[in-house]
């Protein structure tokens, strides 16, 4: 039985790290902005094409893995001058339908870009390796994710409660007038939340996609609606809400995945039951139960509306 | 004494550890204009609110001319944090959304003006009657209640005459200046036929001559539409000049009741408010 | 008390509205006109028929983003079971065992006229909607808008869920039902004697805008923009919030349905697996380019949108010569980017995007009075 389940298991684990990692540039955006940032998944997705060339371009991995994060962090802090920053004293609505014009430009860029063909991810040498636990095989990749995210989770934590800026960025999202009127440059703040989300996004990339191994235009919509939603989870707006939600939803997602296979070797089904196809509704059947029942997520704060 | 319209029973207000409102008691009779003063910060608004609706309060009652409009006791996580007083004498849950307050006859304008931006001055008071309609949704989508629509029209613009705002009838209900928006609010709040109106500082933001003003309005709609008024008021001239009673609030608690020469005489008033004021 | 005054009468058609009037007569007979003497392989009506269509959706998603404030983007999602609806309830019984082939000719074994099952694939979406909406609409406008996205993606795996096959064909395609084409009346030859293909749509189509219109133009159109411009206050003037936005919320779905099923009548086929969230944005963006709060603005630019997107642009995706020189750039996709920047400068420089929140009769009047608006139609 439960040689039957570790693999779904491992894949999860696996899988929510890099959510995890993609989740953690939503919910900071939304902590800060209280934005949708719905381009996010693409800065993802953009992360991974400019991998594939990069590497083809025959630069060598110790230099290309750098050179695609700083890239990833500069495509962020570009979508947020261009596109968020003219528009900070619009009405709410208005971001968030530029967040998805920058979502769309974005796929389409890509896929004039590559003619809409799935790219090849290049394999990167140690995490793409085979290793065999008990019965099972799977990649490096699936056991650095898990232990990378928790590094970098605690880096960024202590960067936030112990570091100036992160004293700014806490600030902010508690109070953005008041922080401006108490001197912090709000922009710089800005600047930094979305630079390190995407440098984050873009470290979940390579995880991911080497997972994977390939990449097409819409190849970030998916991953990055999940890890919205894993953020909602966790309390929108907390680090650790989100990477919690996001290996909770990892892991369930892959359960579901392998279910029909579990159930048969467990003699409690006789049949497929093509529940693999839930795996993805599943999601979002989470993202609903848990706003109904708790809007805050597991760790968010509750916000009065004052009359 | 004249039948009871607003009563007030041990109505606490708690936010987390922070308690907004405590055992506020206050009643409010037919015919009656009443202030509710109190320091910044004393919990004026957030009774309005408990009143209106938008609030659950944590443990009390209010009622409207005898029908409980909410009612409550502390519950999950309130009952370790309560710190009010009669705590689970009021065992029933009765939280009557602000639409249906409204529908019960009580109608209130805001602090902070909430007129409908997008509308003309018209269009902000013809809302009003919305709630009012006999016609259902798909014949008034249809547009086959004529009648119904002219008379709610009309009735719109009996009011604006009335309160002196036909001659801005069509414009844009945030381009009117200042005193004209609060005049708005109260037709707006006058058109849901109210027989009791809550003002939430009516007279912020307006120079002397403005509030004097406001408070010869504030009588003459009282009279006109017999009307039970409850007003919170920073403008000591406007409530001493306006009110038969007064209930003065300081910090979540009611520290005096009665006529405004008793409150200029009240010594608890005076050093917990006007004492302050004048320094 | 102050008499009555005579204002409130209902005015007479004014000049404005007269050539607004005139404007659409005019569209419509064009439309009708050129189908029979056109080519009926021309480009052109395979813009209007599906551009009818999105007008159709496009407006529909306006009443609720635009009108009413709810920022929603479920829209494919319905349109996803408007389509389904009309597909397996109209397809010929004789035809079923070749449709659901490998599901022994399916569960539904009887065929409805398709105007039943256009307004029955609006009923469901409309039914669907009612019971999302019980649980989603207390939320807050960007947690509305994941959790109605959420929704359509939900629906979109349902629907190819093989279990359920019998009755949706699991994720094949759903076919041979009545389509556009279907409405022109040919003679035993099958020579078409007269075209209605497009023309029907766009009587379709115009039905529902017409009624949409007339809704926000009555009192139930005010309190949605009462709730729109603020819930608190809507609220304190005894408009029911929970109601008003469920109406609001299944209205617009019943013609997403709609507009679902005449997609599918358009396309000829039904598949699950194209009610994406892409479609959602596009009609969203379409919204936005056209104006939020103007219907005239959504049903412009969902015309030049679909135009645009299956006509007009296409050469951007295919390599152009001027004489010996070969215009650099244009390949294939180069049309979705062109379009992804026109889209974005409208989002960041033109938010009133084309209309604002004006509508075809004040293009008319001499000078645009919000006033007139709300007197004018009584």
């Amino acid at each position: 039985m439960f040689d039957t389940v570790l693999p779904y298991l491992l894949s999860g684990i696996s899988v929510g790290g890099q959510y995890a990692l993609i989740a953690i540039g939503y919910t900071m955006v939304y902590g800060i902005l209280r934005l949708i940032n719905f381009a996010h998944g693409d800065v993802f997705m953009v992360a991974g094409i400019l991998m594939v060339y990069i590497s083809a371009s025959g630069i060598p991995l110790y230099l290309s893995i750098p050179l695609v994060l700083i890239i990833t962090a500069g495509v962020g802090f570009a979508i947020e001058r261009v596109a968020y920053k003219p528009l900070r004293s619009a009405p709410r609505m208005s971001i968030m339908i530029s967040a998805i014009g920058v979502s769309y430009t974005l796929q389409n860029l890509v896929l004039y870009v590559t003619g809409g063909l799935n790219q090849f991810y290049p394999s990167i040498p140690f995490i793409s390796q085979s290793v065999t636990i008990g019965a099972t095989s799977t990649r490096m990749v699936t056991l650095i994710t898990p232990v990378l995210t928790l590094v970098l989770v605690i880096a960024l934590v202590l960067l936030i409660n112990h570091t100036k800026i992160g004293m700014a960025m806490r600030a902010v999202s508690k109070d953005f007038e008041t922080s401006r009127l108490m001197g912090i440059k709000i922009d710089n703040v800005i600047t930094v939340t979305f630079v390190i989300g995407s440098f984050l996004a873009g470290v979940g990339s390579i995880l991911y996609f080497t997972n994977y191994s390939t990449v097409i235009q819409t190849s970030g919509a998916m991953p990055g609606l999940k890890a919205f939603v894993a953020a909602v989870f966790g309390g929108i707006g907390s680090v650790p809400g989100a990477v919690v939600g996001a290996f909770i939803i990892g892991i369930c997602e892959n359960l579901l995945k392998g279910m029909d296979t579990i159930l048969i070797k467990a003699g409690l089904s006789k049949s497929m039951l093509g529940i693999t196809t839930f795996s993805d509704a599943f999601t979002f059947a989470l993202l609903i139960v848990i706003l109904i029942v708790k809007p805050t997520g597991l760790f968010g704060e509750k916000q009065t509306e004052k009359v | 004494m004249s039948e009871n319209v607003l009563h007030l029973e041990n109505v606490t207000m708690q936010f987390g550890g922070v308690v907004a409102a405590n055992d506020v008691c206050l009643d409010v009779n037919e015919g009656e204009i009443v202030a509710l003063i109190g320091p910044n910060g004393a919990g004026k608004t957030t009774v309005f609110n408990v009143i209106t609706g938008v609030y659950p309060p944590t443990n009390g009652r209010v009622t409207l001319r005898g029908k409980v409009i909410a009612e409550d006791q502390p519950r999950g996580k309130m009952r370790k944090l309560y710190a009010g007083g009669h705590a689970y004498e009021y065992p029933h849950t009765v939280n009557q959304t602000p639409d249906r307050i409204t529908k019960l006859g009580m109608a209130r304008t805001f602090q902070n003006i909430r007129l409908f931006k997008s509308m003309t001055v018209f269009e902000n008071v013809l809302v009003a009657k919305h709630m009012n309609m006999k016609a259902g949704f798909f014949r008034t989508a249809l547009h086959l209640n004529g009648a119904e629509e002219r008379r709610m029209r009309e009735d719109t613009l009996k009011l604006l005459e009335i309160l002196d705002l036909t001659d801005v009838k069509d414009e844009i209900a945030t381009a009117l200046p200042y005193g004209k928006q609060r005049r708005l609010e109260i037709a707006r709040a006058l058109s849901t036929n109210p027989s009791m109106l809550l003002l939430d500082e009516p007279a912020a933001g307006m120079n002397p001559q403005e509030t004097e003003e406001l408070c010869a309005f504030i009588r003459q709609i009282k009279e006109r539409f017999g009307l039970t008024v409850l007003l919170i008021e920073h403008d000591m001239n406007l409530v001493m000049d306006i009110s038969d009673r007064i209930y003065v609030l300081n910090f979540g608690a009611l520290i005096a009741e009665g006529t405004p020469a008793e409150i200029q005489q009240n010594p608890d008033v005076i050093t917990a408010y006007l004492g302050v004021a004048e320094t | 008390m102050i008499q009555a005054q005579p204002t409130i009468k209902p005015k007479k058609l004014d000049a404005a509205t007269i050539i607004t009037i005139a404007i659409i007569g005019v569209v419509y007979l064009l439309a009708f006109v050129l189908e029979q003497v056109m080519p009926a392989t021309s480009m052109l009506f395979t813009v209007l028929k599906k551009g009818a269509t999105y007008a159709l959706v496009a407006v529909s998603m306006n009443l609720l983003n635009g009108f009413t404030g709810l920022f929603s983007l479920g829209q494919a999602g319905f349109m996803l079971i408007g389509s389904y609806a009309f597909a397996i309830l109209t397809i010929p019984v004789a035809q079923r065992l070749s449709v659901y082939q490998y599901y022994d000719g399916g569960l539904v074994q009887f065929s409805l006229p398709w105007l039943v099952a256009i307004v029955l694939a609006g009923l469901f979406a409309a039914l669907f909607a009612f019971l999302i909406g019980l649980p989603v609409l207390r939320l807050k406008s960007d947690y509305l808008a994941i959790a109605t996205l959420g929704f359509a993606e939900i629906i979109r795996a349902i629907f190819q869920w093989d279990k359920i096959g019998a009755l949706t064909n699991g994720s094949n395609l759903l076919r041979l039902f009545p389509t556009f084409a279907d409405f022109n009346v040919r003679d035993e030859s099958g020579q078409v004697l007269v075209y209605w293909s497009t023309f029907v749509p766009f009587v379709i189509a115009g039905v529902c805008i017409a009624f949409i219109l007339m809704l926000i133009n009555s009192s139930y159109g005010r309190a949605f923009k009462a709730i729109r411009d603020d819930e608190t206050a809507a609220e304190a003037m005894g408009i029911n919030l929970a109601k008003h936005k469920m109406i609001a919320f299944c209205t617009s779905s019943f013609f997403a349905g709609v507009g679902g099923a005449m997609l599918a009548m358009y396309a000829n086929s039904v598949q699950a697996k194209s009610f994406t969230t892409a479609m959602t944005y596009e009609i969203l963006l379409i919204v936005v380019i056209g104006g939020i709060g103007s219907v005239t603005g959504s049903v412009m630019s969902a015309f030049l949108f679909v135009a645009s997107s299956e006509w007009w642009l296409r050469f951007l995706d295919q390599e152009q010569m001027i004489g010996a020189w070969k215009v650099p750039l244009l390949r294939n996709g180069f049309r979705l980017v062109v379009f992804s920047l026109i889209i974005m400068a409208v989002v960041l420089f033109f938010r009133q995007g084309i209309m604002g929140s004006r509508e075809l009769p004040d293009l008319f009047r001499k000078r645009h009075k919000l006033a007139g608006k709300g007197a004018r139609k009584a």
